[in-house]
């Protein structure tokens, strides 16, 4: 309660002031209530999902569902993870340097007013729109069947990398935004050239909002699992190639769900899970911090 | 040198700009190419309002999906709208500082929480309890609707919580100072200003309610009827793709891809209607501040 003192100015109202004046007015009683109700409903879903999970799912955690190799006896979770690392790594790949160039081409380059800038918008936001159900269907009839990649990881991480595409874009572009036109400037009348001020001047400027965007990609790669059913398919074990069909750890915890016969083994998964999001959510609110200083 | 390499990088970047153009098309023509033989085979009038599902017997009505999605959705909204709307209420104009940042945080985790976390979540908690208070088998319209209302809560709440702060801070000041409570200035001068940003934020959870699909399923129930209660089991567009792509063929299949088309077009939709709102939005927050120049004594003019 420090610096309450200054904090009182001319319009300050004691509670017990408040009180008196609820008592007055019934109604704004009522609607004060309601809305304290509403956010402990909000905060008690986030805090009985994330305890629910992790209470159940701790104790479940044995080191044989770390083993390798995935048996009929033993599901074991590794290589699903394994899985999960290798989509993550292939989606970013393709889909963070088309997020930052198209970025940097509708910040840098465009001209305003121009008529493919227009476009790109709104296909942007389509594309943000669209249920992973039909990205995923997507997926199947153009990377699977029309591509003949059949169930595999590449198609599964080429279907996700559309899917997360435009996450990129819009974080890039805001964080190409933010910094401010004086370093271009600045740049521009040291005589680099654009090239030069985007790549040196304007991009380490803006690393940290990009790696937001970055973080924000990655928990949705994670949690994906619609997208992923058709396109990179639901075998057990890590592929050899990326040609070759692979869980990803949302996917293997939606099918051991599905057969119902390892519900144990479900719990474990979804802690692994939350695990994840928790970390990758760690990560964004530092990276929020720094962006803030 | 440089000058090539200026001209070559130009168009590298604008090349890489127009892959979200070619994806939306490509995603445009493999859905639709593949949905309308199907479409056209089965008859458009049986296809979207035949109310029975028997590929065995050649009958593909999709009335029951499209209608569990609708009352799948206007479910969630009834439990996610008021909930959030009150939530960003409070997130505006009642959290004292010290909790804003944690409440925040809270409300980001539970955006990032993956869908399919949410259905195993409702499956070992939500089913069970339904399952005790009405005696049914506990998945069906409720279950699904309060998974989903908790679901679009962080949506809900994001979106409201900016519209209701880029309200001018003058309209709760006047209507404090005409004598009316905290509550009443909010609820009665400061959220009918910022109503288009709360419907754009409930247009949002419309989009992201009616496209679920991994929470859905295991939750939903999945019966291909038109349901009689808010108890009985529902089964969504979404749902409904994904449990009958692994084995369908032929025909089938391609009514499964005419599903996911006709759930495209309801997205476009209310795609749009996000757009149109949130131009609105823009317009009438150009007009608040030519209002507040005006109350200065009109020293800038806008036009």
């Amino acid at each position: 309660m420090k610096g309450n003192a200054q904090s009182r100015g001319v319009n300050y109202v004691s509670f017990r002031q408040k009180l008196s004046n609820y008592r007055k007015h019934k109604v704004s009683f009522a609607v004060m209530s309601a809305v304290y109700i509403c956010m402990a409903i909000t905060l008690l879903s986030v805090i009985v999902l994330i305890v629910y999970i992790l209470a159940k799912g701790i104790p479940n955690l044995k080191p044989s569902l770390f083993s390798p190799v995935y048996t009929e006896e033993n599901v074991s979770m590794l290589p699903a993870i394994f899985n999960t690392l290798i989509m993550t790594a292939m989606s970013l790949g393709l889909a963070v340097p088309i997020g930052i160039f198209t970025a940097i081409y509708l910040v840098e380059y465009a001209s305003k007013g121009n008529k493919l800038v227009k476009i790109i918008r709104i296909t942007a936001e389509t594309l943000s729109g669209i249920p992973s159900i039909v990205y995923g269907l997507f997926g199947y009839l153009f990377f699977n069947l029309a591509l003949r990649f059949d169930y595999s990881l590449l198609g599964g991480a080429l279907t996700l990398s559309i899917m997360i595409l435009p996450v990129m874009i819009r974080t890039t572009e805001e964080a190409l935004l933010a910094v401010p036109d004086s370093y271009r400037e600045g740049a521009f009348g040291l005589g680099a050239g654009r090239l030069r001020t985007v790549f040196k001047i304007v991009l380490p400027s803006a690393v940290n909002g990009i790696f937001a965007g970055v973080v924000l990609s990655m928990g949705r790669i994670i949690g994906e699992t619609a997208a992923l059913i058709y396109t990179s398919g639901t075998a057990t074990n890590i592929p050899k190639n990326v040609m070759g069909s692979g869980r990803t750890l949302s996917v293997h915890l939606y099918v051991l769900m599905n057969e119902g016969l390892h519900i144990k083994e479900a719990y474990a998964t979804a802690v692994v899970i939350l695990g994840f999001v928790l970390l990758l959510n760690f990560f964004s609110s530092r990276i929020a911090k720094k962006l803030k200083s | 040198m440089t000058a090539v390499k200026e001209k070559l990088m130009r168009y590298v970047f604008m090349l890489t700009a127009t892959v979200s153009i070619a994806a939306v098309l490509l995603i445009c023509f493999f859905i639709f190419s593949n949905s309308i033989p199907a479409i056209g085979e089965i008859g458009i009038i049986n296809f979207l309002f035949g109310k029975i599902w028997d590929p065995d017997l050649g009958l593909y009505g999709i009335l029951p999906m499209i209608v569990g999605s609708i009352y799948v959705t206007a479910g969630a909204i009834t439990v996610g709208v008021p909930i959030g709307l009150m939530s960003a209420v409070f997130m505006a104009f009642y959290c004292p500082a010290v909790l804003y940042r944690p409440l925040k945080s809270a409300i980001e985790l539970l955006a990032g929480i993956p869908s399919v976390v949410y259905g195993f979540f409702g499956l070992v908690v939500i089913v069970p309890v339904i399952q005790k208070i009405f005696g049914t088998s506990g998945k069906g319209v409720l279950t699904a609707s309060l998974m989903l209302g908790m679901m679009i809560l962080p949506t809900v709440i994001n979106i409201s919580e900016s519209a209701l702060r880029s309200v001018p801070g003058s309209y709760y000041e006047g209507a404090l100072a005409l004598g009316a409570t905290h509550e009443r200035s909010i609820f009665k001068a400061v959220i009918p200003a910022a109503r288009s940003g709360i419907l754009a934020g409930v247009i949002l959870g419309v989009g992201r309610a009616i496209g679920e699909t991994m929470a859905v399923i295991l939750i939903a129930g999945n019966q291909t009827v038109i349901p009689e209660s808010i108890l009985s089991g529902v089964r969504t567009m979404t749902a409904h793709i994904v449990m009958e792509m692994g084995y369908a063929q032929d025909l089938h299949r391609e009514a499964l891809i005419a599903t996911a088309a006709v759930l495209f077009v309801f997205i476009l939709i209310i795609n749009l209607c996000f757009s149109a709102v949130k131009s609105g939005t823009s317009r009438e927050s150009r007009k608040k501040k030519t209002e507040r120049n005006a109350g200065n004594g009109g020293a800038v003019n806008e036009r």
